[in-house]
C-alpha cells in the first residue's frame, strides 16, 4: 500500500509525517516513494502505555520515525494548582507510576526549598532507603518488560517475583503498594512499622544473589546479544542535544548523576559507583541499569545501617500535621490541624527547581508560589518526555523489528510523558 | 541559605566570577539570586543569542523550559529555561518576559534540539507560539481541541 493510495482511510496526522519526511529524505513526492507508512499503536504490548508511532519503512528499513502522544493527558498540572500544596502529593504519585516514592520526593524536596524547611535525619534517611528500593523496583519492572519484548519471557516473572517483596514493604509502610503518597511536606507521613527493618534487610541480603540469576539468564544468552548489541546507537553528543538523562545518558558514555554531582536529600553522605558505558547501544544500557541495580542495593544497604533515632517529621507546627495523641490532648495542636486541614499553608512568594535523579534520569520540579495556600504553578520536567525525543535518532535506518528493543531499553512511563 | 540577592546590580557585584553572569554581561535586563537559585532575565528577541552564550559558558545541557500565566498583569506570560553544566555543576534559569496579545518567542531548537518537545507543549497548553520551531502542532490536547488548557481564564473544570 502507498500512502496516498486510499488518504481517507489514513488516521489524521500521517499524512503530514510522510510529507515531510518524503522532503527530508527523499526530496520527492510521496507518491513516487517506495515507503509505506505503519501505524504502532497506541494499543502495541511493546509501547510501554499507550504511545502511538508513526512509522515510515522503506522495506524493513525505518526511514522516519514519529512518535505521538497525548493519550494519557490527565492535565495533572491545573489540577495541582486548584490543591492545597499538600493535597498535590498524591497527584505526583499518578504522573510516573513506577517511581512514585522519587515524585514524592522530588515534589517534597521543591516545597520544602521554597519554604526554607530543614527536614530531621532519620527522614532523610529513610526517604533515600525508599527511593533506592523504588528505584531497583522500577529497573525490575524495565527489565521484566524489555526481555519479554525481545521474546525472553522467563525474566519477566522472576523480576516480579522481587517486586513483588518490594510492594509489599511499601504497602507496610504506606499502607498502598503502588500510589504510595508517603512523603509529607516536612518528613514521612508516619513511622513505618516495626517488622519493616528486618524485612528491608532480609530483602537486601537476597537481592545481589538475584540480580546474578537475571544476569545469568540473559547476559551470556546468544538470542538476547544478538538483539541488543549494536543496536539503537546514540552518540554522548546527541544523547546531550536532545536532552536524553538517567542511564540511556550514562550508557552513551556521559558521566552524570545527579546524585552524585549536584546531591539532593543527603545523597553526598553515602558511597556509590556511577557505572557508565561508551557503547551508547540498547546492550550498553542494559548493563548500565543492571550495575545500578547493585549500587542502589548498596546505598539502601548504607541507609539503613545509617538511620538515626529521633523524629521523623520537620518541627514546624504550622506546616507539619501533629500526631494523634497530640491533637486529641492539647489545644494549640488542634487549631493548628484545623487551619491546616481546612486552609492549607501559605508558602512564601518564589520560584524553585528541584531537580531528582530517578530511575529513568532528571525528574525535575518547577514550583511557583505566589504566597497563598495553593501552588501558583507546578510544572514537572520528566525524564521520559526528553528521551522520547531521541527515539528517532535511535531508529533511523535501523531495521523494523529494532525498534521495540529500542523502546524496551529507553524505560518510557507513559504517564509522565502525558501527565 | 546564601542571602538572596534582588536586583541585578547586586548579583553582578557578588557572583563576578559566575559563568552565566559572566557571559550574559551585555543581554541581563534583570537577574535574582533566590534560594540558592540564579535566575536571569533576558529580552524575548534576545533569548537565542543568551542561550549561545550560556552554552559557550559551559551551560552544555538543556534540562527544561515552561510558561507561568500572571494573568491580569502585563506582560502576562514568563518563560523559564533551566539549563545546567556538566562541568560546573551548576544550573541557571533565563526568564523571558512575554505579552499576552500575540505572544511570540524565537525558538531555541537551533541551539538545543531538546526543546522542541518542550516549545509545542508550551504552544499546546499555553497558545505561546515559537518562531522558527520545525514542527509547531498540538502534543498534548487533540488536534482539534480549543483554547489553552494551562492559561490561568481557563476554568479547572474546563468549559462546559
Amino acid at each position: 500500500m502507498t500512502p496516498t493510495a486510499a488518504p481517507d482511510m489514513l488516521i489524521p496526522g500521517v499524512e503530514d509525517v510522510v510529507e515531510d519526511s518524503a522532503r527530508q529524505h527523499h526530496g520527492s513526492d510521496p507518491a513516487e516513494d517506495h515507503t509505506m507508512v505503519l501505524n504502532m499503536g497506541p494499543q502495541h504490548p511493546s509501547t510501554h502505555g499507550v504511545l502511538r508511532l508513526v512509522l515510515e519503512i522503506d522495506g524493513e528499513t525505518v526511514v522516519s520515525c514519529a512518535p505521538d502522544i497525548g493519550y494519557l493527558h490527565t492535565g495533572i498540572e491545573k489540577t495541582c494548582e486548584a490543591k492545597f500544596y499538600q493535597q498535590v502529593v498524591p497527584l505526583t504519585d499518578r504522573i510516573d507510576y513506577l517511581c512514585p516514592m522519587t515524585n514524592n520526593l522530588t515534589y517534597c524536596l521543591a516545597v520544602e526549598k521554597l519554604i526554607g524547611l530543614e527536614i530531621p535525619e532519620r527522614a532523610v534517611y529513610l526517604r533515600v532507603l525508599l527511593n533506592e528500593l523504588t528505584r531497583i523496583q522500577s529497573h525490575l519492572v524495565w527489565l521484566g518488560t524489555h526481555a519479554m519484548d525481545i521474546g525472553a519471557l522467563t525474566v519477566f516473572l522472576y523480576c516480579f517475583r522481587e517486586r513483588e517483596e518490594i510492594l509489599r514493604i511499601f504497602e507496610a509502610v504506606a499502607g498502598q503498594r503502588m500510589m504510595t503518597s508517603y512523603f509529607r511536606i516536612g518528613g514521612l507521613s508516619m513511622e513505618p512499622p516495626i517488622d519493616f527493618y528486618k524485612r528491608v534487610q532480609n530483602f537486601l541480603n537476597i537481592m545481589p544473589e538475584k540480580i546474578r540469576e537475571y544476569e545469568n539468564l540473559l547476559t551470556g544468552n546468544p538470542i538476547w546479544m544478538g538483539r541488543l548489541k549494536g543496536v539503537g546507537y546514540l552518540s554522548p553528543e546527541d544523547a546531550i542535544a536532545l536532552g536524553v538523562t538517567g542511564p540511556p545518558l550514562r550508557a552513551s558514555g556521559v558521566d552524570w548523576d545527579l546524585r552524585r554531582d549536584m546531591p539532593f536529600s543527603g545523597y553526598e553522605k553515602f558511597k556509590f559507583r556511577v557505572p557508565v558505558s561508551n557503547d551508547g547501544d540498547v546492550w550498553a544500557r542494559y548493563t548500565v541499569r543492571m550495575e545500578e541495580m547493585y549500587e542502589s542495593v548498596k546505598i539502601a544497604q548504607q541507609a539503613l545501617d545509617g538511620i538515626p533515632e529521633g523524629p521523623i517529621t520537620a518541627d514546624a507546627p504550622k506546616i507539619v500535621l501533629p500526631g494523634r495523641e497530640q491533637m486529641k490532648t492539647q489545644m494549640e495542636s488542634l487549631i493548628h490541624h484545623f487551619k491546616i486541614v481546612t486552609e492549607g499553608f501559605a508558602v512564601p512568594a518564589g520560584q524553585v527547581y528541584q531537580a531528582v535523579e530517578s530511575p529513568r534520569g532528571e525528574m525535575g520540579y518547577y514550583v511557583v508560589s505566589d504566597g497563598t495556600a495553593k501552588p501558583y504553578r507546578v510544572h514537572m520536567r520528566n525524564p521520559s518526555y526528553a528521551t522520547l525525543q531521541a527515539l528517532e535518532t535511535m531508529c533511523k535506518g535501523k531495521l523494523l523489528a529494532d525498534v521495540v528493543a529500542v523502546i524496551g531499553s529507553i524505560d518510557i512511563v507513559l504517564g509522565e510523558i502525558d501527565r | 541559605m546564601a542571602e538572596p540577592l534582588l536586583t541585578l546590580e547586586a548579583v553582578r557585584e557578588n557572583m563576578p566570577e559566575n559563568a552565566a553572569v559572566v557571559a550574559l554581561a551585555d543581554l541581563a535586563t534583570k537577574a535574582k539570586f533566590d534560594r540558592n537559585e540564579l535566575t536571569i532575565t533576558v529580552a524575548a528577541e534576545n533569548i537565542v543569542p543568551a542561550c549561545q552564550a550560556v552554552q559557550s559558558a559551559g551551560y552544555n545541557f538543556f534540562e527544561d523550559v515552561t510558561a507561568v500565566d500572571w494573568l491580569p498583569n502585563e506582560p502576562r506570560f514568563v518563560l523559564a529555561y533551566h539549563i545546567v553544566s556538566h562541568k560546573l555543576k551548576e544550573r541557571v534559569r533565563l526568564a523571558v518576559e512575554v505579552s499576552g496579545d500575540d505572544p511570540v518567542v524565537p525558538s531555541i531548537t537551533g541551539v538545543w534540539p531538546s526543546a522542541n518537545f518542550y516549545e509545542r507543549e508550551i504552544f499546546d497548553l499555553f497558545g505561546i507560539r515559537f518562531a522558527g520551531h520545525p514542527r509547531l502542532t498540538r502534543i498534548m490536547m487533540p488536534i482539534d481541541w480549543e483554547g489553552h488548557p494551562l492559561r490561568k481564564d481557563y476554568p479547572v473544570e474546563g468549559y462546559r
